[in-house]
């Protein structure tokens, strides 16, 4: 049997004897991770419980923001023409020492290389055994964009691009890009079990791997050879609990300190309960009703305009969000550098639109509005959404139908650019950068795919790939401000809300910072 | 008896086929495709989805992945799972043990409760006692499952503080599975607090599942005691002068029995079944929840494959019944 010091601290904890006690932090979190490879996933929930608890990248966002700071990287340099970034890397960040691994060696330009080697190198064992499936990295078009890596010396390496790319450094700091340890895995492969790499994790975060159960819990402990210092808590233990409900009963017998994705509807009691602190935060996202604008009336920027008037969203955001969002104007979230709060949002106004409609020439239209079945971080309830929908357009004179499919088949659907009907979608943030709202889903690139306006608009999309070139985030977000004025005369989008994130934890837990791009991090975090 | 047996036995392949092709079909009957639902609102190129398509096998005909599906169950092999891309079966292993535990548990106290409960009300027919057993297993019957564990979490867990909201250990523990039963596991170990730990994490979850089953048997007990309180030789017995502990326990109850162990027996589908919710409400890690996020992520491979396991238990435990069956009563043979 064996009984973990956990157990020893615990005990000591509760005869409260010993001055010496273990921390232990208790996660009631949502849900099972995939594996502990985060390479391989895009989940947030696998995220969190490997990327974000064991692993370090050559750069990260500073906890609470989307800004990009050093990390096993203290500094880096992009060079003139934007095609090479070079990265100098700390010597004296460690890879965690376990039951199943002691390392020989300190991190080096060799593991970094092998973390990505291993995700686009066909040749490569472990691009073999996971045939290739490296989704988020596919997904940011890693493959396409990184020509080579080059080890300068044994702390330095080069990443050549094959055109330049602004956002290419913050993609760096995504969950995907977790420095693995090739003496590790390469250890696994001469053992001739490689799979193990996926289950018995080895980084050189804050937290490394005891345990897992199946669906039970998941046991950390502090890493004493971090290179930022051993954490404040000395254990962390992720209690998979997947009801909303039950996480915030648990949070309340104390059962664990911390829980995400409350009920909406519970907030309100969370926040009057004496023991228990309410964090939030807007988010890293925006909902958006999505027009067809390939398709007549709707390929006039007057008529979407004016149906656009004709909704009530601030009466969404009470009614749906309850409270818990902000009406959008922009596609990107206000939190986000390049944000363009000059921006005035076209008016609720149906006898202006009603009017706007007569003089775009549409009587008696009908159309359909695509409600998603599932309940997003941006947009908790679609159906109830579209049914106000529904309902002011019909003031306009507009016949609006709600139709939904099953999740993977609306979202198959939803991305034709033959489909019929306005979409209501959203999305968060992977890298904070504007690039990832306005690129991915307002780009020439996206359509039939990720675009579900259909829209292409050459004004737009060349500054949009005129930002993506540049180095200076002051002239890009320039750029992105311009892009914000185009997008909001040609109005592809009805920009819906943007969500807040709510974060319950007991008051004895100190340090956390609600993470934007929705990861759970516990770095740094203490109990009193 | 052997030849009882065998008959039984072979009665179980064509049902057992059946199962197969219900299991395969069911989750791809289903809207929903599990390549999609991994890409979320990003989407996919067309030219991924192909090459994903091609690896997880999806892009051949269904009567050859139906076949090939056939042909790894009769290997004992289910597949890998498309998210853990572990074997189906050491998954599907490696939790059964704990729902079975939890069943076991759930329906002792189904059986503790709810037959002497009948047995009562049987003797105290018509009478207030009778009219409150009856009424009290009614609402038991009609109870969602959800709400019931909800509600006792919040009274006995949050309120009172008596019993654990949900898990199946306290995280001080980490025991070795050895049997996958937590309190066998644990008395293994020698650790006597993991052992009573379990045990108090147990409670409640037990408690939800049984409810149901605990009805149930009431009901059934109470109806067949009826039926045989009314028989000739319980009035023989009375004549002949025996005491009404002696015509109840042995004259009655045994006979009686007979229909109850068919309803007990056919409480495992259902205690599987409500297992789904119970083991959702109480994070429990076994196979009910792993099912429900197989489901929702469309992982073929371990739907169809837990399926399969889940109709295989429920198909031998109904054959173990009639076995059972043909033991108390040997008319049954025949």
């Amino acid at each position: 049997m064996k009984k973990t010091l956990l157990a020893a601290g615990i005990a000591a904890m509760m005869t409260g004897a010993t001055p010496v006690m273990a921390k232990t932090l208790v996660y009631c979190s949502e849900g099972s991770p995939e594996g502990f490879d985060p390479s391989l996933y895009t989940a947030g929930t696998t995220f969190d419980a490997s990327s974000k608890t064991i692993y370090n990248r050559l750069v990260q966002f500073k906890p609470g923001t989307t800004e990009v700071e050093p990390a096993i990287a203290e500094s880096w340099d992009v060079s003139d023409d934007g095609l090479e970034v070079t990265f100098h890397l700390r010597d004296d960040v460690k890879f965690q020492t376990t039951d199943y691994f002691t390392p020989s060696r300190a991190l080096d330009a060799d593991d970094v290389i092998w973390t990505f080697e291993r995700q686009m190198d066909e040749n490569n064992p472990y691009y073999k055994l996971a045939n290739g499936s490296f989704e988020y990295f596919n997904a940011m078009s890693m493959g396409d964009l990184i020509e080579s890596i080059d080890k300068v010396d044994d702390h330095t390496v080069k990443f050549v691009l094959t055109e330049p790319n602004a956002p290419f450094v913050a993609n760096l700091a995504m969950d995907f890009a977790s420095i693995h340890s090739k003496e590790y895995e390469q250890q696994l492969l001469d053992e001739g079990k490689p799979e193990l790499a996926n289950q018995q994790p080895i980084g050189t975060g804050p937290f490394q791997f005891v345990n897992y159960r199946e669906d039970a819990a998941i046991r950390y402990q502090a890493n004493p050879d971090y290179f930022r210092g051993k954490q404040p808590i000395d254990n962390l233990v992720f209690a998979i609990t997947s009801d909303a409900q039950v996480r915030y009963q648990k949070l309340m017998a104390g059962e664990c300190q911390v829980m995400p994705f409350p009920n909406p509807s519970d907030v309100e009691a969370m926040q009057q309960n004496a023991d228990i602190n309410v964090l939030e935060e807007a988010g890293l996202n925006v909902a958006y009703l999505a027009y067809n604008t390939q398709m007549a009336p709707f390929d006039k920027p007057e008529v979407r305009k004016a149906l656009n008037m004709a909704i009530n969203k601030q009466a969404i955001i009470d009614a749906v969000f309850q409270g818990a969002g902000q009406v959008a104007k922009n596609p990107i979230p206000p939190s986000m550098w390049g944000y363009n709060d000059a921006i005035q949002d076209d008016p609720y106004d149906p006898e202006k639109a009603e009017q706007m409609l007569k003089d775009a020439g549409v009587e008696n239209l009908k159309m359909n509005i695509w409600a998603m079945p599932v309940q997003r971080p941006y947009m908790p309830n679609a159906r109830r959404t579209a049914e106000l929908m529904q309902s002011d357009l019909s003031k306009v004179g507009v016949d609006a139908q709600i139709v939904t499919y099953e999740w993977g088949e609306y979202l198959k659907r939803s991305s034709d650019v033959n489909r019929d009907g306005a979409v209501i979608l959203g999305w968060t943030g992977d890298n904070g950068d504007p690039d990832n709202f306005l690129g991915v889903l307002l780009g020439c690139d996206g359509v039939g795919g990720a675009n579900r306006s259909q829209w292409c608009y050459q004004p737009f999309d060349e500054l949009i790939q005129k930002a993506r070139t540049l180095d200076s985030q002051e002239e890009r977000a320039k750029l992105y401000e311009q892009a914000q004025e185009i997008f909001k005369e040609q109005a592809p989008w009805d920009t819906l809300a943007h969500s807040t994130v709510f974060m319950p934890l007991r008051k004895e837990v100190t340090g956390y910072k609600i993470d934007p791009l929705g990861g759970h991090s516990f770095e740094g975090v203490d109990i009193e | 008896m052997f030849k009882f047996f065998l008959i039984k036995l072979a009665q179980l392949v064509p049902t057992f086929i059946g199962v197969t092709i219900v299991a395969f079909a069911f989750i791809r009957l289903l809207p929903g495709d599990p390549i999609l639902l991994m890409a979320g609102e990003r989407g996919i190129s067309a030219e991924r989805y192909a090459q994903l398509e091609s690896q997880m096998g999806f892009d051949r005909s269904l009567v050859v992945q139906y076949l090939d599906f056939l042909k790894g169950l009769l290997h004992g092999d289910l597949g890998n799972s498309l998210v853990t891309h572990a074997p189906v079966m050491d998954e599907f292993m490696s939790r059964f043990p704990a729902t079975l535990e939890l069943s076991l548990f759930a329906l002792a106290f189904a059986v503790i409760i709810g037959l002497p409960a009948g047995v009562l009300a049987a003797v105290k027919r018509g009478k207030t006692l009778d009219h409150t057993i009856m009424g009290v297993s009614l609402t038991g019957y009609s109870m969602p499952i959800f709400w019931w564990g909800l509600l006792l979490i919040m009274l006995f867990s949050s309120t009172l503080g008596w019993t654990p909201v949900s898990g199946r250990i306290s995280y001080m523990y980490f025991i070795e599975p050895v049997t996958g039963f937590m309190t066998i596991d644990s008395l293994i170990a020698g650790d006597w607090g993991a052992f009573l730990s379990a045990l108090h994490y147990l409670i409640l979850p037990s408690i939800v599942l049984g409810t149901i089953p605990l009805a149930v048997i009431a009901r059934q007990t109470r109806s067949s005691m009826l039926e045989v309180l009314g028989e000739d030789y319980v009035r023989t017995a009375r004549a002949k002068g025996l005491s009404n502990f002696r015509v109840i326990m042995v004259h009655t109850l045994r006979n009686a029995l007979i229909s109850v162990v068919t309803v007990i027996g056919l409480q495992v589908g259902l205690l599987l079944a409500g297992a789904i919710l119970t083991e959702t409400i109480f994070s429990w890690p076994g196979i009910g929840k792993w099912m429900i996020d197989a489901i929702s992520r469309r992982d073929y491979p371990s739907v169809q494959g837990g399926l399969v396991l889940i109709a295989f238990i429920v198909m031998i435990v109904n054959l173990l019944v009639d076995l059972a069956y043909g033991v108390i009563n040997p008319r049954i043979r025949h």
